[in-house]
């Protein structure tokens, strides 16, 4: 029996802001304990919330990137439940009235391009975080996390496939970071996704039931996660069981998902508008305004650089990776019109110098005018491709231009043909036993002598001037 | 019966607070005493009515997205009733 | 307050002198009306405001002994709003009304008594015993400013903050023969009000006087960042001129003067309305029509945001922890079984309730609707006069646990005080006669949104042309 399997995931992701959504603590990760915190997102008594306009901002981009409908009236509602890690009791979401509904996202995968609905984008805070002392039988509280903001974005379940799915978080975890509000970093827990699964017999029109699959904190646990529940759901029907529908965790040291245990057993959070804030009006002219500072989609820049530079899609991949590599690519492509060369180099050593010393491209010292005169060079012959490593290693260290490396290291290519080939008779000379095999057919030793004419140059001869010549000789 | 014990014991729950057999008792009377009043409701005709949350009429009250310094670490543990390390101490959770 | 603002000015006494006398005062009190008193913050503000007071003519509140509701938070003094929960609960923060008071050079006495969260209309259920009404100790001062009320009337301070929720201010304001303003909705920033309802909570002023609790009133309104639902508009200064009461219109409420009103308060507010009568005032019979549901409205609306805003009371970073170290589930059972008092958890179920899976649509949300028409009963009623007059409670003050028992038919009494919660306008009330008991009564006026110095004005105006509020209760120490 063959299975349709239908995926809904639920990200949430952490927003680049300064501040708490609704007090002006700092959001930084990785500061002691509870030394970001104030009254109000501790849940004192009397605090009240104050809501960061910049969230609004960062949720308003998002819609817009991912074509919704923006609301005009926002509301703020109150999820009440108790858990240690939630301090006021309730957190503050948005329920009825999501800032953003009804857009999309459209994804690659290998059998082609998809577009995957999205149901809502909405506001909230997150909660602090526990750690278990399991031997202790107790948990500690840190409350640095607690008000920080999210954006919960739901997916509609059109996804069919676990490549699918992870295409999509691919996507939209590129999107976010390229519209610079969120840094995506699952590890650290600032891009978090909970997915809905179910399976049902290929053809049937019925939805099968579906569990919710949660901790899944890298993206091959979640393939991993989502294989699992996959088969676990498959196997329950061709046992004639039913599905129960339940909370599943991964497990990552089992590699296995296990039904949660304590989670709020009834999920009765009496939602209900909150008091302490009034609406959030979105207006035309707020959103134009946000429409305005909305990059080109990495999508759409993928597909731009295959088309109007003629590169391949695996270059336009990792170029545009990130917005700041795909920019250096342009300015470089403005000042030489050779894309593919830039391409390469970028793709090798550039990227290989920042993934070393662990930096921002706006950090590196060989800026696009330093890069393409360094091409340029190799162009004209002035030095060759080998020599060139050299010279954007150096330029790399120093920031010194590619020219004045070239000087000061003499690492000029000689290209004189008249001199190469007098040191190409030379060498000839030298091995004529070598010659006569050529003649014979040995025709790849070509590279011998090529190899033991840069020997003599130390390297600096014009290696395809070089084969030119000597093969010009052994063919008198 | 507006509401029964069985429901003032999921109640009860959902507002953790455990309730003695005498407040349970006490809170099923007292709860459907009021509840019977609450009726006094249904007879309003609210069909194109819209709910009231705010009575004076703001909205976007918004603020910047500026740093301010937090409080001091002793003053957030201030009132801990229970601490370690720089952070509060609750009995275990299962996961 | 004034008088006593002005005594400063010329020397006649000082603020340590009066601040002094009140400290001896309350530890003789039989009222039961403080928590908390700062003997030696006291003092010393005392002593800091008597430096300044000939140069600063027009600060009143400079050197002013006050007493704030132990529901409002005060940076480094307790703040337990009479519960067993936060019995050892004391604030980093001020909030911001004290901010002001403190900026202003006020002398705060200490934290009066109250129901505990505010959820009463007798101060019974406060943690550490009911307070007494200081004109008969034998009769509850109301609720639940009760302890501001009392330490009011009885001299223990010049003038307090209490909170006011669905009457908790004008009702004890009534009890205890005093002046309590419930201002409007928004004009004061409730951060650090421990909240009740939020939708419905203000702190106001309580004072022997309308002159007094205008100049207090002015002291603590104004628009705070702090507080999302606080209002940004220009606020002035109110005046303390009476109000010329001509030509003013009076809509006397038909719902106000049914079933369940005692004689007494009748005929004592019937008069109060003669006297705007004889002042100038058009009387307009008014009609009200949706205010029978205000009662069911109110305890649905206000007991739901409670129950929300009590979830924070569970032992974790403040407060009480009970229950077995070993499991979470305990404590929060524990903690909260034990911290707090019946008529808490009694409000905490019902709110629960009304929110619940099935039940949000027919009481939570059904309520707010009905809220909706109350407040449109408002605007039309508004068209037609500028002020709204009743009486402020059906009876006078009862046995103090006369109605123990009965939740319900205490719930009842809040008929004419629930409506300004519900739709956030204004609302004073004022002594207007005295029961055949010897108790006073209280007369409350209306007005609309952000008109409290037409309210006050009224106010001052029928203190000027009456003297009830000058009697003084068989307890009174000033």
């Amino acid at each position: 029996m063959e299975y349709d399997v239908i995926i809904g995931l639920e990200v949430h992701a952490q927003l680049l802001t300064e501040t708490k959504i609704f007090c002006s603590c700092p959001t930084t990760f990785g500061d002691e304990p509870n030394t970001n915190t104030c009254p109000v997102c501790i849940g004192m008594p009397g605090i009240l919330p104050v809501l960061n306009k910049k969230i609004v901002d960062f949720g308003i981009k998002l819609g817009i990137a991912t074509h919704c409908k923006i609301a005009k009236t926002n509301i703020f509602a109150r999820k009440n439940y108790f858990y240690p890690d939630l301090p006021k009791g309730y957190q503050i979401t948005q329920y009825e009235s999501p800032l953003c509904e009804h857009g999309f996202l459209d994804i690659d995968t290998n059998g082609g391009g998809k577009r995957i609905g999205i149901t809502r984008i909405h506001m909230e805070e997150d909660a602090g975080k526990l750690i278990h002392d399991l031997k202790g039988h107790r948990s500690f509280i840190d409350f640095n996390r607690a008000g920080v903001p999210l954006l919960e974005i739901v997916s509609e379940p059109d996804m069919r496939s676990t490549d699918e799915a992870d295409a999509y978080l691919r996507e939209l975890r590129q999107l976010l970071v390229y519209l610079e509000i969120c840094d995506g970093n699952m590890e650290q827990g600032s891009f978090r996704c909970d997915a809905n699964i179910s399976v049902r017999p290929k053809g049937s029109a019925f939805f099968g039931v579906r569990t919710e699959l949660k901790n899944m904190n890298s993206f091959r646990n979640v393939h991993r996660a989502l294989s699992y529940e996959i088969k676990r759901h498959i196997d329950v029907l061709e046992s004639g069981r039913e599905v129960t529908q339940q909370t599943m965790l991964w497990d990552e040291a089992a590699n296995a998902t296990r039904s949660m245990r304590t989670k709020e057993e009834s999920h009765d959070y009496r939602y209900f508008p909150e008091p302490d804030l009034v609406p959030v009006m979105v207006d035309n002219a707020w959103i134009g305004k946000i429409r305005k500072t909305l990059p080109e989609m990495p999508r759409e820049r993928r597909k731009r650089f295959e088309d109007v530079y003629g590169l391949p899609g695996y270059d336009a991949d990792i170029l545009t990776q990130s917005r700041d590599v795909a920019d250096y690519f342009e300015n470089c492509v403005s000042l030489l019109d050779s894309p593919k060369e830039i391409s390469n180099w970028i793709m090798t050593e550039v990227l290989r110098v920042l993934k070393e010393g662990a930096a921002d491209i706006k950090a590196l010292k060989v800026t696009p005018k330093m890069l393409t005169s360094m091409i340029r060079l190799i162009d004209d012959g002035a030095i060759s491709g080998k020599m060139a490593k050299d010279v954007f290693n150096e330029m790399a260290k120093t920031g010194k231009s590619p020219g004045e490396i070239v000087k000061d290291s003499g690492l000029k290519q000689i290209s004189d043909e008249e001199h190469l080939k007098s040191l190409a008779k030379a060498i000839l000379e030298d091995h004529k036993k070598e010659v006569e095999s050529y003649k014979k057919g040995k025709t790849q030793l070509i590279g011998f002598f090529v190899g033991q004419l840069m020997k003599a140059t130390k390297g600096k001869a014009n290696p395809e001037l070089t084969n030119k010549i000597i093969k010009e000789i052994l063919e008198e | 019966m507006k509401i029964s014990l069985t429901e003032v014991k999921y109640v009860a729950r959902l507002a953790r607070i455990r309730l003695n057999e005498e407040e349970k008792a006490r809170f099923l009377k007292e709860l459907n005493s009021i509840l019977d009043y609450m009726d006094l409701l249904s007879e309003v005709d609210t069909e194109d009515v819209s709910p009231t949350t705010h009575t004076q009429h703001i909205t976007n009250a918004l603020r910047e997205d500026i740093k301010r310094a937090s409080q001091p670490l002793k003053d957030t543990l201030a009132n801990a009733p229970a601490k370690a390390d720089g952070a509060f101490i609750v009995p275990g959770i299962i996961e | 307050m004034l008088d006593l603002a002005r005594n400063f000015r010329m020397g006649n006494i000082s603020p340590l002198d009066i601040t002094e006398k009140i400290l001896e005062a309350i530890k003789h009190d039989p009222l039961n009306a403080y928590i908390t008193v700062d003997e030696t913050g006291a003092k010393n503000a005392a002593k800091k405001a008597g430096e300044g007071i000939r140069r600063e003519s027009n600060n009143p509140l400079l050197g002013m002994p006050v007493a704030i509701k132990d529901n409002i938070c005060t940076k480094q003094m307790a703040t337990t709003c009479a519960s067993n929960i936060l019995s050892s609960f004391v604030p980093t923060y001020d909030a911001h009304v004290v901010e002001k008071l403190k900026k202003m050079g006020a002398v705060i006495v200490g934290k009066t008594n109250m129901d505990e969260f505010a959820m009463g209309s007798t101060t019974n259920t406060s943690n550490i015993g009911t307070s007494k009404n200081p004109w008969d100790l034998t009769k509850t001062p109301g609720g639940s400013s009760g302890g501001s009320a009392a330490a009011v009337a009885a001299g223990l301070c010049a003038a307090a903050l209490g909170s006011d929720t669905g009457g908790s201010i004008r009702q004890p304001a009534s009890f205890c023969g005093i002046t309590g303003l419930k201002p409007t909705y928004g004009s004061v920033s409730r951060f650090g009000l421990v909240a009740f309802a939020s939708s419905l909570d203000q702190i106001g002023p309580m004072a022997r006087s309308a002159r007094d609790v205008a100049v207090l009133y002015d002291a603590i309104k104004g628009y705070d960042p702090k507080d999302s639902t606080s209002v940004d508009r220009g606020y002035l200064p109110t005046t303390l001129d009476g109000l010329d009461m001509q030509g003013v219109r009076l809509g006397v409420p038909k719902a106000f003067f049914g079933k369940g009103l005692s004689t007494d308060v009748e005929g004592a507010v019937k008069d109060g309305i003669a006297v705007f009568k004889e002042l100038g005032a058009k009387i307009i019979a008014i009609d009200l029509p949706n205010i029978r549901y205000g009662v069911a409205v109110y305890y649905i609306v206000a007991t739901a945001e409670a129950s929300s805003n009590l979830a924070r009371y569970d032992g974790v970073r403040y407060g009480l922890r009970g229950g077995d170290a070993s499991d979470l589930i305990d404590m929060y059972m524990d903690t909260r079984a034990k911290g707090f008092g019946l008529e808490v958890k009694r409000r905490i179920m019902l709110g629960t309730y009304a929110l619940s899976s099935g039940y949000y649509d027919q009481y939570y949300k059904k309520a707010s609707k009905v809220r909706t028409l109350v407040i449109e009963d408002f605007v039309k009623a508004f068209d037609v006069c500028d002020i709204i007059i009743g009486p402020t409670t059906p009876v006078p003050a009862f046995g103090l646990y006369e109605m123990a028992d009965d939740p319900l038919s205490l719930y009842l009494l809040d008929i004419y005080t629930i409506p300004a919660n519900l739709t956030g306008v204004p609302a004073l009330s004022v002594p207007c006669g005295f029961s055949k008991e010897g108790l006073p009564i209280g007369m409350q006026l209306m007005a609309p949104a952000f008109k409290e110095d037409i309210l006050l004005g009224a106010g001052i105006a029928f203190q000027d042309h009456t003297g009830f509020h000058e009697m003084r209760p068989q307890w009174n120490m000033m």
